[in-house]
């Protein structure tokens, strides 16, 4: 017989710990769900896009009725539970309904705080916590006129903008003198409460309410200094508390929230409790993002899959006001150990500071453009030593270049008709109606659903933005945990580290032995874990090609129309008119639709068969010519000027050294594409400044550059340091290339790596540990004598042949109606 | 054509033709129908053509009993031909037959 499992409270957690334990065991349980609420599960966040009438109930329904059945859950809505029996394992309804279980999920989230005064329980006076609230404001805002919101923070606000939105006329009551104090800082709170008077919203700073008056219904609110507004309605937002009431009762050991460790258990092990109910390392939340997070965990424990551990959430807030960008994270506050970087501009009504400590991110706020926002957040919960960013962080991260949004950063104003996402033809609208009407709470969601920042990523920030609008923020985890896939629970470093303590050498000894939920993998792990095996056991490890991208597997590059290009190696840029013959040949030969000179200074072949590939090749081959890898997570080009050898300014042979460089380099498989540049003196006109590995000569040597990045998001290099000797320069290159083999995340340039793990990381590693850097090269080069053959010459000598030759040619002699011929 | 082939099986090649995870090309009159073979030997036909924009489905990433498009990553199921949600469309399927490790291919897409 299944295991029985009953879940208390319908609502955002429990019923997301449910979706999360069907994905990974759909059929290991018997669940009830019983439901104080008279309604299926809904989106709770969304009540405010209800109150000021964006939405309505049935667009944020999240799991129907039909769900439920669909899944074979048994959902008793409108029934509370009223006691647990833990000797006999089973719960107590209201209604007399009994239940029995193996295991037991509490996720009765949190009620509002209601203040001590007289007159609190008038008609007229609600909180701001469910439909059946959003329901009496509006019925409210039908017949009455003046509508009072005790609360100046982010719940009170948000149902003062609906109020107005609803026509009424409303005042915010604040026992604070500023705004949001939780979340914001005075000038951020300041510029918030200007943009709020002026949509109409009164406000009443440092208020205490004394008492509610009126004889049936509400009529005023009266303060401690005497004074009286008029009320029809009164919105208590002030606060929340977990809701343990039954918990306690059942004498599960609670603090303030129902006390839970880090596989979401409470002191009874047969009993979980997730969501806002709870308190974990003595924290509570009230924000969705960790409610998932705990919902994810306590899934695969209640799966018996039980590696995954919550380990506490930072959280990030946003207001859900139309035209109204704010985000705060963190500590915004600050203290004496700490800095602030402030950035203001009041005629733009611009505002951001960063509270940094040891270099390192504690908090952010942020008014006006928040597009930066998730890039912060980011940063923070992955701890990154910013030192190396600290003159130019307050500009964000588009400081690097302008990735073509132009100016417009402030995604609130846009209109919905604004194109979003340049490479799919996504705009603001498509983004925000997917994420209401598909229920979307992620980045990835968005991608799945929409395509927007799917292709090139350059709108990643935007649609961000869109997100935390819509629903208050991207609700994932610090990307340095997030998983590697939806196959496993573990990150990218977790799992490169087990590889090596573990010595897996082979894929299925790696899936099995780290617990992976598809012994297949998928498209995402098995091309990362193909390439972090290549890395960490270059000489015991067997290449997979099924795990490999189409033009890594075809050693060429796959275009729109199904065929593919052709690039050779051009060693440094320099060929010779041997070698263009042979190109001129085979273009000749294949009748090549384009040749075109490449932005990598070389020369590509457009349009071939995939069956022409080994031919071309073998030509190819016969003049010298090797594979340019232009298709792989691989070394790419080194591009150089002529340097000192011609140019009149040239200070050192740019060009021999970038030939040097790629004869190191070439065959080597990277995290992500690699590209070098040497330029022969300051005008730089190889564009160093702009590769992973930039060599700029000078008279007194040559200047190393890291980091760089000229696509999509232009990023300009970080200076390492000044080498002397060319042979240095190949030293440094070979341990910095290592050093981003083994610790970069796969399909991570050298750009963002280097912006997640800190410049001043890559230099204790290159430019301070002599012994380390000669480690890091000596194992470059030990990989590079299993790397550096030429894939075209062994494809040419008959390697891989079904990966070009098709498995049969089927031809029809239709006219004559006879059988089919087989060649 | 379809009258004319009807029923008729055709031997394109056996299993260990196709690398694991992997697949191979059929060319044909009407166009090239993508052979896959998923991790446990499974065998499957298909319109080598996604539903989003024509990409040659044979050069994807098989794993479990789907294939990731190589142009622009859309997931299509290799039993049915239907692309996994969120995206929409379908590619055409072939049926297929084992005998002794022989793989046999008809026409007559389903
Ligand atoms: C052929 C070429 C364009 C050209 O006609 O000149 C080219 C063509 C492609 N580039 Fe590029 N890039 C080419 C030079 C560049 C350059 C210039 C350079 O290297 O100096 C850049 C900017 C520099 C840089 O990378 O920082 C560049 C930045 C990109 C990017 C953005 C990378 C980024 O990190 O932002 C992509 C997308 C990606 O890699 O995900 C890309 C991707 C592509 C792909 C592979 C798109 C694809 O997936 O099919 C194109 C393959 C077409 C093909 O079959 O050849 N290509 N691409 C150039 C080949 C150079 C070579 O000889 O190998
Ligand atoms: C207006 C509003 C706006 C918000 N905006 C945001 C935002 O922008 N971003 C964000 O991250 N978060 C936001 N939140 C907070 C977010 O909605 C909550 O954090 C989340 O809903 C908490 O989930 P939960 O499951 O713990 O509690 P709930 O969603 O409250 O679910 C608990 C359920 O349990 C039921 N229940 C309680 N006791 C019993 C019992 N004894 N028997 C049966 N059922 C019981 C309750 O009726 C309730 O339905 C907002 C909240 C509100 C009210
Ligand atoms: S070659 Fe590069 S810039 Fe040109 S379309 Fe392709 S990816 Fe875009
Ligand atoms: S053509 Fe297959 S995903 Fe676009």
């Amino acid at each position: 017989m299944k295991e029985r499992l009953v879940v208390i409270g319908n609502g955002m957690a429990g019923i997301r710990t449910v979706e999360e334990l069907l994905k990974v065991a759909p059929d290991a349980y018997d669940i009830t769900v019983f439901g104080a609420e008279p309604h299926a599960n809904y989106n709770r966040i969304m009540l405010s896009p209800v109150l000021a009438g964006e939405k309505t109930i049935e667009d944020i329904i999240l799991n129907d009725d039909q769900w439920y059945a669909d899944n074979n859950i048994t959902l008793h809505k409108g029934n509370t539970i009223t006691s647990i029996d833990r000797v006999n394992r089973k719960v107590c309804a209201e209604d007399g309904t009994e239940e029995s279980y193996d295991r037991l999920l509490i996720a009765t989230g949190s009620e509002p705080f209601i203040i001590p005064v007289p007159g609190n329980d008038l008609e007229g006076v609600v909180s701001f916590r469910d439909i059946h609230d959003v329901d009496l404001m509006l019925e409210a805002a039908m017949k009455h006129k003046h509508a009072v919101v005790i609360g100046g923070g982010l719940l009170g606000l948000e149902a003062a903008n609906g109020l107005i939105q609803q026509g009424m006329s409303v005042t915010v009551v604040h026992l604070m003198d500023t705004l949001m104090e939780r979340q914001l800082d005075q000038p951020a709170a300041i510029m918030l409460k200007e943009s709020l008077e002026e949509r109409g919203i009164n406000f009443l700073m440092q208020a205490q309410t004394e008492a509610i008056v009126g004889k049936d219904r509400v009529e005023k609110v009266r303060f401690k200094d005497g004074t009286e507004i008029y009320a029809d309605l009164v919105v208590m937002a002030v606060g929340i508390r977990p809701n343990i009431k039954l918990a306690k009762e059942a004498g599960i050991h609670c603090e303030r929230g129902i006390v839970i460790n880090d596989t979401t258990q409470t002191y009874d092990p047969r009993i979980y409790s997730v969501g806002e109910c709870i308190q974990h390392r003595g924290m509570t939340y009230g924000l969705v993002a960790p409610l998932f997070e705990m919902g994810k965990v306590c899934a695969n424990h209640l799966a018996k899959y039980g590696i995954g551990r919550y380990e506490g959430s930072v959280t990030s807030t946003k207001l859900k006001v139309t035209g109204i960008d704010l985000f705060s994270a963190g500590d915004f506050i600050g203290n004496e150990n700490t800095d602030e970087l402030v950035f203001q501009d009041a005629s733009r009504g611009i505002y951001r500071k960063l509270v940094v400590q040891d270099n390192r991110i504690k908090g952010a706020v942020m008014y006006g453009d928040t597009i930066d926002g998730t890039w912060y957040f980011d940063l923070m919960r992955d701890e990154t030593d910013i030192s190396d960013m600290r003159n130019t962080i307050l500009f964000g991260q588009a400081h690097l270049g302008d990735s073509g949004h132009g100016e417009e950063q402030r995604v609130a104003a846009m209109p919905d008709s604004t194109e979003i996402c340049g490479c799919n033809g996504v705009t603001k609208g498509d983004i925000v109606n997917a994420i209401t009407e598909k229920k979307l709470f992620t980045l990835d969601d968005v991608r799945a659903h929409t395509k927007a920042s799917g292709s090139c990523g350059s709108c990643t920030g935007l649609v961000e933005s869109l997100l935390a609008h819509t629903v208050g923020g991207d609700h994932s985890v610090a990307p340095h945990l997030k998983p590697i896939c939806g196959c496993s629970d573990m990150s990218h470093d977790d799992v490169r580290a087990a590889m090596i303590q573990k010595e897996l050498t082979s894929m299925p000894e790696l899936m099995s032995s780290l617990n992976w939920k598809n012994s297949d993998g998928c498209p995402k792990c098995r091309m990362a874990l193909n390439y972090y095996l290549l890395c960490a056991w270059p000489d015991k490890y067997e290449d997979q090609s099924q795990s490999r991208f189409i033009n890594e597997r075809a050693h060429a590059n796959i275009q729109n129309d199904g065929t593919y290009s052709v690039i050779p190696r051009i060693w440094g840029g320099d060929t010779t008119p041997a070698e263009l013959k042979a190109i001129a040949n085979v273009a000749e030969k294949y009748n090549v639709k384009t040749v075109h000179v490449t932005g990598g200074q070389r020369i590509g072949l457009y349009g071939l068969k995939k069956d022409e590939l080994p031919g071309v090749w073998s030509d190819l081959n016969a003049a010298g010519l090797v594979s340019g890898h232009a298709y792989g997570k691989a070394l790419r080009t080194v591009k150089t000027c002529v340097g000192k050898e011609w140019c009149r300014f040239g200070t050192q042979d740019s060009t021999h050294m970038g030939i040097e460089l790629e004869k190191l380099s070439w065959g080597s498989w990277t995290p992500h594409k690699f590209k070098m540049a040497a330029s022969g003196c300051p005008r730089n006109c190889a564009e160093a400044t702009i590769k992973d590995f930039g060599v700029v000569c000078v008279d007194s040597g040559y200047e190393l550059h890291v980091g760089g990045n000229g696509g999509i998001k232009v990023r300009v290099t970080d200076f390492l340091c000044t080498v002397k000797t060319e042979e240095e320069v190949l030293e440094y290159c070979a341990a910095y290339m290592q050093l981003y083999r083994e610790d970069a995340h796969y399909l991570e340039r050298t750009a963002p790596w280097i912006e997640r793990v800190g410049l001043t990381f890559v230099k204790e590693k290159i430019v301070e540990d002599d012994e380390g850097r000669k480690k890091l090269a000596e194992r470059f080069l030990f990989s590079q004598t299993f790397s550096q053959d030429d894939p075209w010459q062994g494809r040419v000598e008959g390697a891989e042949q079904h990966e070009f030759n098709a498995l049969k040619q089927i031809r029809v002699k239709s006219t004559q109606g006879s059988d089919a011929e087989l060649a | 054509m379809s009258a004319v082939m009807n029923g008729n099986w055709i031997e394109v090649g056996v299993i260990n033709d196709i690398p694991v995870q992997g697949a191979r090309v059929v060319n044909t009159d009407e166009g090239d129908i993508a052979i896959f073979r998923t991790v446990d030997d499974e065998i499957f036909a298909l319109r080598d053509k996604c539903p989003h924009k024509g990409g040659p489905l044979s050069q994807g990433i098989v794993h479990g009993k789907k294939v990731a498009c190589p142009l622009h990553n859309w997931n299509i199921s290799l039993d049915t031909g239907i692309a996994v949600a969120p995206d929409e469309g379908c590619a055409a399927r072939y049926p297929i037959k084992i005998e002794e490790n022989t793989i046999y291919l008809s026409l007559n897409s389903e």
